[in-house]
């Protein structure tokens, strides 16, 4: 009897737990189209990535970057001007496509911020270019994108075509190391910018090794093993910044002195909290961007205050992106359509770097420019123009 | 477990009445004449085709859909997770095999019609959706007996560990072999399944996900018909004899060897279906999609649901993929619940044990089994 | 394949492994004690060590200890590395009795199928290591350096460092005093008690949940040790590390036979080792194949592992 009792109260409880989970959403539909009265106001844009799951960071990082810069947009033209919807896939391919059609039955929605990762980009672009959204990825960089027809799709940085050849290069001749390794942790941007920086290599590189993507392996003892026995100088990781940081700390305690040479995937504060300090001294962190400069503006000191962090890799980018959007809103281009057409004639100077996109939706070969950052007592400096390979 | 049967057994506690017809929803419904039970099964399968629907139906309706995600695609994602759900339940719930790793099949299935049919594979061949499909589910099947032969001796836990490492090579071979399984930049443009509308569009497009859901609700039809028909066979029995005691069945002259190759390959045909599936429907597949995570979740979805019944393999396969996608978008006391939704599944799953032990729609042949097995090893 | 790799650094590969085997086995511990007392697989013992690992970079957080702080003296070694040992084993100890109180118990009462106790196990994984992830921001939290890592003699082509021999010598005082404890004492001999029959054991007065607790508080604490070597060892630590390296410590559970304490020693050893030379052999991204390779080929001749399963010594 008692069990029946505990069974039916354990029924009860669940179904409650249910019907309490039904009745608390009824707020996020519905919304407030008619907000703002301003011109061009109440209409939405969208970032769609990762906010939770094994790299969500780099997806918090552009999507605070795009957040930032619709308030401050609204700040000027009314609060609830631009409403911007967050999509969480997770980092993930297979999450990616059913929130790509969720965000096209929102018919305000007239941009799209992102995808950060180039996996769930060829999941989900598919279905943006069939609905005739456009979007803006700022970190995205795998070569394929751009040629698979799509018309709707942007990329606010150069594709890894540039980006690698440039830290090679710097490899070779500012760092002159004779020896090099090569590291990648099999993603689909860490691998292919380490193939290209291994081909402009050449004969110089030693030695190279895969580890496991983030999170997925943390003791890198046999790959440290290897880079000491390779006397290499210098070492090149392609990969994200949270596992490049327990790589760095690793090589460090090991008592490897050789340089770190790494992607924007590790411009992030977090490798040097990853690393500390001492280990992240001296890391090379190459960047398909400019130095900060008075161009930047106050966007790094906004984004501390805003979000009680620093801005990481691409939270620049992410703001840009957004900002391109809102002033072609604020220019009167209030259908997808028509906001796409804006995108291909754009020339937009952000925070970040100058903004034109060719046929494709590549950034203009002309605006990339391609900086070496350079770990200095925790922060991350600027130390020259990337040398062209 | 040497124990016979004949131990002084002590009175049991007043168990529910699990084993009889009779009393509560379930008994009512094996009462109901032929007719109305078909009558009710028609009205089910009505309702389960026009599920994408349902956000129209007043008051339930914006209840029920996903906030955060297109609700058809949660619709779909649902089917292949009861797919997943039904083809382990043939390996874990008929035949008593833990299975950790059975997203690995899942695996075979979405990567063989990788490999057949994308423009990405070496193989460059670009078959249609369709033709992969006996393809897929033939290889399938082979990796199930690839698993299942060095397995056969082990039991328990340890064959828990094998399965799960046999999953883990399959994704970290996808992971580290760039040019033929593609890691992580993984194989886009699969074609999806064939059909033109008379305007000539496809039915199978990119932005509604509603076919490949009527789709999904067909293939598990089929799927639980013709599991159905292998539960009531030969095999069925056979794999029930396994469960219940293998070296009783071994004796009695079940040959335990074929049937749990059978059990495994099965198993591994339903899981490859699934694959199969979801790449037609997703155009994208790489080696990020076949985490350990899934292999767990749908053990979560068999058991929850209730081990060795199909009815509660499909309710546990349903819940695992839509509370998550429900939790998206909702606003628990105010705050958006999506950064916590995993937190709050794994609360349900507990509590879901907690209650239900024997899971939501209990099997009733195994419930007997377990009651017989308690009187066995006295509790306390 | 690079032989030359594996021959030119056999001696450092060898160090490592046994260095990552040590933490492995204190960690496999966990899982072959809740075996050898319940034959179930405590899926959530990997949360118990990330909640340990947390719980102790926090405490020397609270002591002014970061990433970025210098390392301390022996002196201050010695303190710091006591204070988040207790720390860590109070808290690993603390969630696993948790776990057992909220997940296991409750089905215990109710006679449930063994699965059952696998999937909540899974729930509570589920749901401990997202409540940390919310909590971190699923960011890698830095460790404060401890120790230096100073070569202390030269092996074969490597060297052995100061951490590594601690690791080691720990782990194995650790190993000793538990099978001691199980072997020797009174609270010892009713653990063994339960796990070699149950039911005899409750008639002969043996407290069967007293003795699961025990088993769990047993299992937490070497966790929380587990925990701390590899803090030192690893440097930083994250909401999702212990899923992963609880699957490596099963599988080396496993592969010494599980619920045989000797059998996760050897077992975690094997594995660290083994995964290390493959790494060394293909490259690092391969050794976990390496190593359910090797379990997979292991079972099959010897299907309940190394030593076989026993906790109590006396099972057929």
């Amino acid at each position: 009897m008692r069990q029946g009792l505990t069974r039916a109260l354990g029924g009860v409880a669940i179904v409650a737990l249910a019907a309490g989970l039904a009745a608390c959403n009824k707020s996020s539909s519905g919304g407030s189209g008619n907000a703002a009265e301003g011109k061009n106001c109440g209409y939405e844009i969208a970032y769609l990535g990762a906010l939770t799951g094994p790299s969500a960071n780099l997806g918090v990082n552009i999507e605070q970057g795009a957040e930032l810069a619709v308030e401050q947009y609204n700040k000027k033209n009314g609060a609830n001007c631009i409403v911007i919807k967050k999509f969480d896939s997770q980092g993930s391919a297979d999450v990616a496509p059913g929130l790509a059609r969720q965000l096209v039955a929102d018919k305000k929605i007239l941009g799209v911020v992102g995808l950060p990762f180039s996996g769930e980009s060829q999941a989900a672009n598919p279905i943006l270019n069939d609905a005739q959204i456009p979007n803006i990825t700022p970190s995205a960089t795998n070569p394929v994108l751009s040629t698979k027809g799509w018309k709707y799709f942007h990329r606010a940085v150069a594709n890894d075509s540039a980006q690698g050849p440039a830290a090679g290069a710097y490899i070779k001749n500012v760092l002159k190391a004779e020896k090099a390794f090569v590291v990648d942790d099999q993603s689909a941007y860490g691998a292919g910018l380490a193939d290209q920086v291994k081909a402009t290599l050449g004969s110089a590189v030693v030695d190279s090794d895969k580890v496991g993507g983030e999170g997925k392996q943390t003791d890198f003892s046999a790959t440290v093993t290897k880079v000491v026995a390779s006397g290499a100088t210098a070492l090149f990781y392609g990969g994200y910044y949270q596992n490049a940081g327990v790589f760095r700390k690793q090589l460090t305690a090991a008592g490897w002195k050789g340089v770190l040479v790494a992607g924007d995937g590790v411009n992030d504060k977090g490798y040097i909290e990853a690393a500390g300090k001492d280990a992240a001294e001296g890391t090379i962190l190459t960047c398909p961007c400019a130095p900060a400069s008075k161009a930047k503006g106050s966007f790094v000191t906004d984004y501390k205050t805003r979000w009680k962090v620093d801005a990481g890799t691409y939270s620049d980018v992410a703001y840009d992106a957004a900002n391109i959007f809102l002033e072609g809103i604020s220019k009167g281009n209030t259908t997808p359509e028509k906001l796409n057409d804006y995108l291909k004639s754009v020339n937009y100077t952000g925070v970040a770097n100058t903004y034109k996109f060719t046929d494709t939706g590549e950034l203009d070969p002309t605006q990339i420019v391609v900086w070496a950052f350079k770990v200095n007592n925790g922060e991350v400096v600027p130390d020259q123009a990337a040398p062209k390979a | 477990m040497t124990t016979t049967a004949d131990t002084p057994s002590k009175p049991q506690k007043a168990a529910p009445p699990q084993g009889k017809r009779g009393g509560g929803l379930r008994g009512r419904l094996d009462n109901l004449p032929t007719p109305a039970r078909w009558a009710l099964i028609v009205l089910v399968l009505a309702v389960a085709y026009l599920l994408p629907y349902a956000g129209d139906v007043p008051i339930i309706g914006p209840q029920v859909v996903t906030q955060g995600i297109d609700w058809p695609t949660a619709l779909f994602n649902i089917s292949y997770y009861v797919l997943l759900a039904l083809g382990l339940n043939v390996v874990v719930g008929f035949a008593g095999l833990l299975d950790l790793g059975y997203v690995g099949f899942y695996a075979v299935g979405a990567y063989t019609v990788a490999l057949l049919a994308s423009g990405d594979s070496s193989f460059g061949t670009k078959w249609v959706w369709l033709a992969t499909i006996p393809v897929a589910i033939a290889i399938a099947m082979l990796s199930g007996l690839i698993l299942g032969w060095p397995t056969l001796r082990l039991r328990g836990d340890y064959l828990a560990i094998v399965t799960l490492g046999f999953a883990e090579i399959i994704r970290i071979t996808a992971d580290n072999t760039p040019h033929f399984l593609r890691g992580d930049q993984g194989f886009a443009g699969i074609p999806h399944p064939p059909g033109k509308h008379a305007d000539g569009t496809p039915i199978f497009g990119v932005r509604d996900a509603t076919p490949y859901f009527w789709l999904g609700v067909t293939v598990i039809i089929i799927v639980v018909l013709a599991l159905r028909n292998l539960e009531r066979s030969r095999v069925g029995r056979s794999w029930l004899a396994i469960r219940e005691d293998e070296e009783a069945a071994e004796v009695m002259g079940v040959r335990t060897i074929k049937y749990k190759l059978w059990a495994f390959a099965i198993g591994a045909c339903v899981g490859g279906l699934g694959g199969v599936l979801f790449a037609g429907e997703n155009g994208f597949v790489n080696s990020a999609m076949f985490q350990l995570q899934l292999s767990i979740l749908v053990l979560a979805a068999v058991v929850m649901g209730g081990s060795g019944n199909m009815a509660g393999a499909i309710l546990g396969g349903a819940l695992i993929s839509y509370i998550p996608d429900r939790l998206r978008g909702t606003k628990i006391l105010g705050t958006d619940a999506y950064e916590y939704r995993y937190l709050i599944f794994g609360v349900i799953i507990i509590l879901i044990m907690i209650f239900r032990p024997q899971g939501l729609i209990p099997s009733r042949r195994r419930a007997l089994e377990l009651k017989d097995r308690a009187k066995e090893v006295a509790p306390q | 394949m690079h032989f030359s790799n594996l021959f030119h650094q056999f001696g450092e590969l060898t160090v490592t492994g046994l260095a990552q085997g040590a933490i492995i086995a204190l960690f496999a511990l966990g899982y072959t004690l809740v075996y050898g007392v319940l034959r179930l697989i405590n899926f959530a013992h990997s949360e118990v060590f990330t909640v340990g690992a947390f719980t102790a970079v926090i405490v020397w957080g609270g002591f002014g200890l970061n990433q970025d702080s210098p390392t301390p003296g022996l002196g201050g070694f010695v303190g710091y590395l006591l204070i988040g040992l207790v720390a860590a084993m109070a808290a690993s100890a603390v969630t696993a009795l948790v776990i057992e109180l909220v997940a296991y118990r409750p089905l215990r009462r109710r006679n449930a199928p063994p699965l059952a106790f696998l999937i909540t196990a899974i729930g509570a994984s589920i749901a401990i290591s997202e409540f940390v992830g919310v909590l971190t921001h699923r960011n890698n939290k830095g460790v404060p350096r401890l120790i230096k890592q100073e070569e202390v003699f030269p092996f074969l082509d490597g060297k052995v460092t100061d951490l590594q021999i601690f690791i080691v010598v720990v782990a194995l005082v650790m190993m000793v005093g538990l099978d001691l404890f199980i072997n020797r004492t009174r609270l010892g001999r009713g653990i063994r008690a339960v796990s070699q029959n149950p039911d005899s054991a409750a008639l002969m007065g043996v407290n069967k949940n007293r003795v699961i607790s025990l088993v769990f508080l047993l299992g937490g604490l070497m966790a929380g040790v587990a925990a701390i070597m590899y803090l030192l060892k690893i440097g930083n630590v994250r909401y999702d590390n212990g899923l992963y390296l609880g699957v490596e410590a099963f599988a080396a559970a496993v592969l010494g036979g599980i619920g045989n304490l000797r059998g996760a020693l050897l077992g975690g050893i094997v594995l660290g080792l083994f995964e290390n030379y493959v790494a060394g052999l293909f490259a690092t991204n391969w050794h976990s194949v390496g190593a359910f390779v090797l379990l997979v080929a292991l079972l099959m001749f010897r299907p309940t592992g190394l030593l076989g399963e026993s906790l109590g010594r006396a099972r057929a």
